[in-house]
């Protein structure tokens, strides 16, 4: 037993080696002739008010107006942005809502929580009613995060330290991973929908290869948990955020942390964020009711939303990377262009 | 793999979101010989050690070299995880950059992850306020004094002992403080209500079982093998990218003709719609930086889907050989493929498709770029002219805003395109194909 420990030991200080060797510029020296960015100024065009308690989750459509987002009030509400109607508003059985997420085709949503299911709601409902299709039941801990791939597979992270991908028209499950040793707390899923990527409360973020229900990389460094996790829009990189007040950049190919976004003038953790249509801005939510907005190429602050009057609990930038927005605990969302 | 079987106390117990409390905690103790403090009189009594919010925000501002707005965040982000309490108006848990008066919360009332408050604490911080107040209790706080009353009963007597006791004591304002930041009066925002607890306890030390050190062991051993990419190539990438679609990115650069969200004007979104007849010049361009955009954009798949057809005209998307439709595919995957069909499982087609995918993402896709049908797509492409609304115009089209088509109208014309392409090409049944040709041989 204690062999085994000192070969983990050895192994890991190899793989540190091995890392360092592969490092061989650091991103001041590629990035050093773009221009700089200069300061980014975002305005709320829209506040969505209807919510009565803290919300906890947004997620945009893929048609870039609409939008769900799910509050402790026991409500999740589909929100056309540009006219803040609300285009449905669906009771929940279990206020305890952590999560929701919204199909890439625009027909169903999802939301979990305390219940510990995933419940699937069809929107397209034939006589328009908004009913619950399916309640995918089978994690022991809390549902933390939940993204759809299609119509017919959803894929979960819970506070039972696993990730599952469900068969949405049996209702069973299709694979399980697990391997974090704390409970998975986001997911991201890739532009190719091939693999997908979950943070966790053991510092550590897991790369997944959907088809063959496998962990293929593992990305430390983080001094605490990881609340928020994203892909680059490339697909090539993961994006982290932590309680420890840092945002770090890791590349899937080099296997390593490319950088990390940190200043010590914020203390507050990381609970949300979502890069821009290029992947040149990282907007990172904050507990400390601000919105961060980085450079991701060098690695500066660029700008600030403050509008907030409470912790900023989720951040989605539209698909068509126009608007950004914010939810918080003061149960307002807003748009920010 | 089964799922962990969760802990046997289902209760949720540990503390998210703490881990900035000693960077906090160093930050105060700084800021106490930082900041002077002085003797205040508010109301009828005189109170040592009070400081002003105008100082404190100052001495943020200098130390941490940010704006003023930042430091009242900050200084705000104080007063919520209770390290300084207002003493006006304390239930706003603000800092206020005026003349508004604070004091520092004595340590021991500190927020720390370990230690949290106790039910029986407050049943007994409620009871002396009961006693103090002659039973005029604010109404949350009745409603709380209530409940414990019922759920604490067996303690009660014990409870009510320790706060006559305790009355003579304490220091009352400091308490009260903790008390607002723990358990906050409705519409007060504190940061101590850090939401639902985490499962598993970050602070544990559990023992690594033998089978999971050897499943590391061995999973480290893989990523020692794996072929990397050097940093300089992954940051290459990243710039790469981000270079090309930077002016595709409507926070950086401004979209024609106007941005909707700017000018409550929806022509970008029309023009930009699933199926137009010719696209906008931008649209256009992004196809051309990877099979992945032109595939993912609807539009640009059906510019592609034509320059397939003029190319390989008669060609189409089967195996068989001499199948009316044949494409070129190498003999490994062509026999990887057949013996696959003897037991067919999902991804029996699937090294076909690998392959069919890789030669159309280095070869046919640059052709396509090269090919007339896109450079006639290109010069058909709509650059229209930037909107310049006179601030009454923009107050009309925000008037005029129409919500759209609705969803459930974009829904049934997509499903009509898809049922006409699913009628379109038929799957051909391949197997029974192979062995026609077998049989005619």
């Amino acid at each position: 037993m204690e062999e085994l420990r000192k070969e983990m030991e050895n192994l890991k200080d190899q793989i540190t080696a091995v890392r360092k060797t592969f490092q061989d510029s650091t991103l001041q020296e590629a990035a050093a002739g773009v221009t700089v960015v200069g300061r980014v100024q975002l305005k709320t065009r829209k506040t969505l008010r209807g919510h009565l308690a803290k919300i906890y989750a947004m997620h945009w459509g893929t048609d870039s107006t609409l939008c769900v987002s799910a509050s402790q009030d026991g409500k999740l509400i589909v929100w056309d942005t540009i006219t803040t109607n609300k285009v449905n508003a669906i009771p929940l059985k279990s206020s305890w809502v952590m999560t929701c997420a919204y199909a890439p085709s625009g027909n169903l949503v999802a939301c979990g929580g305390l219940d510990n299911m995933c419940s699937i709601y069809n929107l397209k409902g034939k006589d328009g009613n908004v009913k619950v299709m399916r309640e995918l039941a089978a994690h022991t801990g809390y549902l933390s995060c939940c993204r759809f791939l299609s119509d017919t597979e959803i894929i979960t992270s819970s506070g039972d330290c696993t990730c599952v991908l469900w068969d949405i028209e049996t209702g069973t499950q299709k694979m399980v991973f697990a391997g974090h040793q704390g409970d998975a707390m986001s997911l991201g899923v890739s532009p190719d929908f091939k693999f997908f990527i979950s943070g966790a409360c053991d510092f550590t973020a897991k790369l997944w290869d959907i088809r063959e229900a496998e962990c293929r990389q593992t990305f430390g460094g983080h001094e605490s948990d990881i609340n928020a996790i994203g892909f680059f829009p490339n697909g090539n990189a993961v994006i982290t955020g932590s309680d420890d007040a840092t945002c770090k950049l890791y590349d899937l190919r080099a296997d390593q942390e490319l950088l990390t976004y940190q200043d010590p003038s914020i203390m507050c953790g990381v609970t949300s964020l979502a890069p821009s249509k290029s992947g040149r801005l990282l907007l990172a939510g904050h507990d400390d009711f601000n919105v961060n907005i980085w450079d991701m190429l060098k690695a500066e602050r660029v700008g600030v939303l403050a509008g907030h009057d409470n912790r900023v609990s989720c951040i989605g930038v539209s698909s068509d990377g126009m608007a950004c927005c914010t939810g918080s605990w003061d149960s307002f969302l807003k748009i920010w262009n | 793999m089964t799922i962990r079987t969760a802990r046997p106390d289902r209760v949720q117990h540990f503390r998210p979101r703490m881990h900035c409390l000693k960077k906090l905690e160093a930050v105060v103790v700084e800021m106490q010989s930082g900041v002077k403090g002085s003797e205040q009189k508010l109301n009828v009594t005189t109170i040592p050690h009070v400081i002003i919010g105008k100082d404190i925000i100052a001495w943020i501002t200098n130390k941490m070299k940010t704006t003023t707005e930042e430091s009242e965040a900050f200084g705000t982000m104080l007063v919520a995880y209770g390290y300084i309490y207002p003493l006006q108006n304390h239930r706003k848990l603000v800092m206020c950059n005026d003349s508004s008066l604070y004091r520092f919360q004595t340590p021991y009332f500190w927020p720390t992850q370990k230690w949290v408050a106790e039910h029986s604490d407050y049943a007994i911080y409620l009871a002396k306020r009961n006693i103090r107040k002659k039973g005029m209790l604010e109404p949350y706080e009745q409603a709380h004094y209530n409940h414990l009353h019922e759920w604490l009963n067996h303690k009660w007597d014990f409870i009510v002992m320790q706060a006559t006791e305790q009355y003579k004591y304490v220091n009352h304002p400091t308490e009260r403080a903790y008390w607002i930041v723990n358990k906050p009066p409705r519409r007060t925002h504190s940061a101590m209500d850090s939401g639902l607890e985490l499962l598993i306890d970050p602070n544990s030390d559990e023992k690594i079982p033998f089978d999971v050190y050897r499943r590391m062991n061995l999973f480290y051993q893989q990523a020692i093998m794996r072929s990397k990419v050097k940093s300089s190539v992954s940051l290459g990438a990243l710039n790469k990218y981000v270079t090309t679609y930077k002016n595709h990115d409507p926070f950086l650069a401004p979209c024609l003709p106007s941005n909707p969200w700017l000018t409550d004007n929806d022509t970008y979104w029309t023009l930009n719609m699933r199926q137009v007849e010719v696209p906008t010049k931008m649209r256009v361009e992004r196809w051309s930086f990877s099979l992945f955009e032109l595939l993912s954009d609807l539009r640009g798949r059906d510019d592609f889907k034509i320059f397939l057809k003029k190319e390989f005209s008669g060609m189409g998307t089967f195996l068989a050989p001499g199948a009316p439709r044949w494409i070129n595919i190498d003999g490994r995957t062509m026999g990887l493929t057949v013996k696959g069909l003897d037991h067919p499982h999902r991804y029996v087609l699937e090294a076909a498709q690998t392959h069919v995918f890789l030669l159309m993402k280095k070869d046919t896709f640059f052709r396509y770029l090269k090919s007339p049908v896109y450079k006639e797509i290109e010069k058909k492409a709509l650059n229209p002219e930037p909107h310049n609304f006179s601030p009454a115009q923009l107050e009309q089209n925000a008037q005029n805003r129409s919500p759209g088509i609705h969803p459930l109208i974009l829904w049934q014309q997509d499903e009509a395109e898809k049922a006409k392409a699913a009628a379109a090409s038929a799957p051909v049944d391949v197997k029974a194909l192979m062995s026609k040709l077998d049989r005619k041989k």
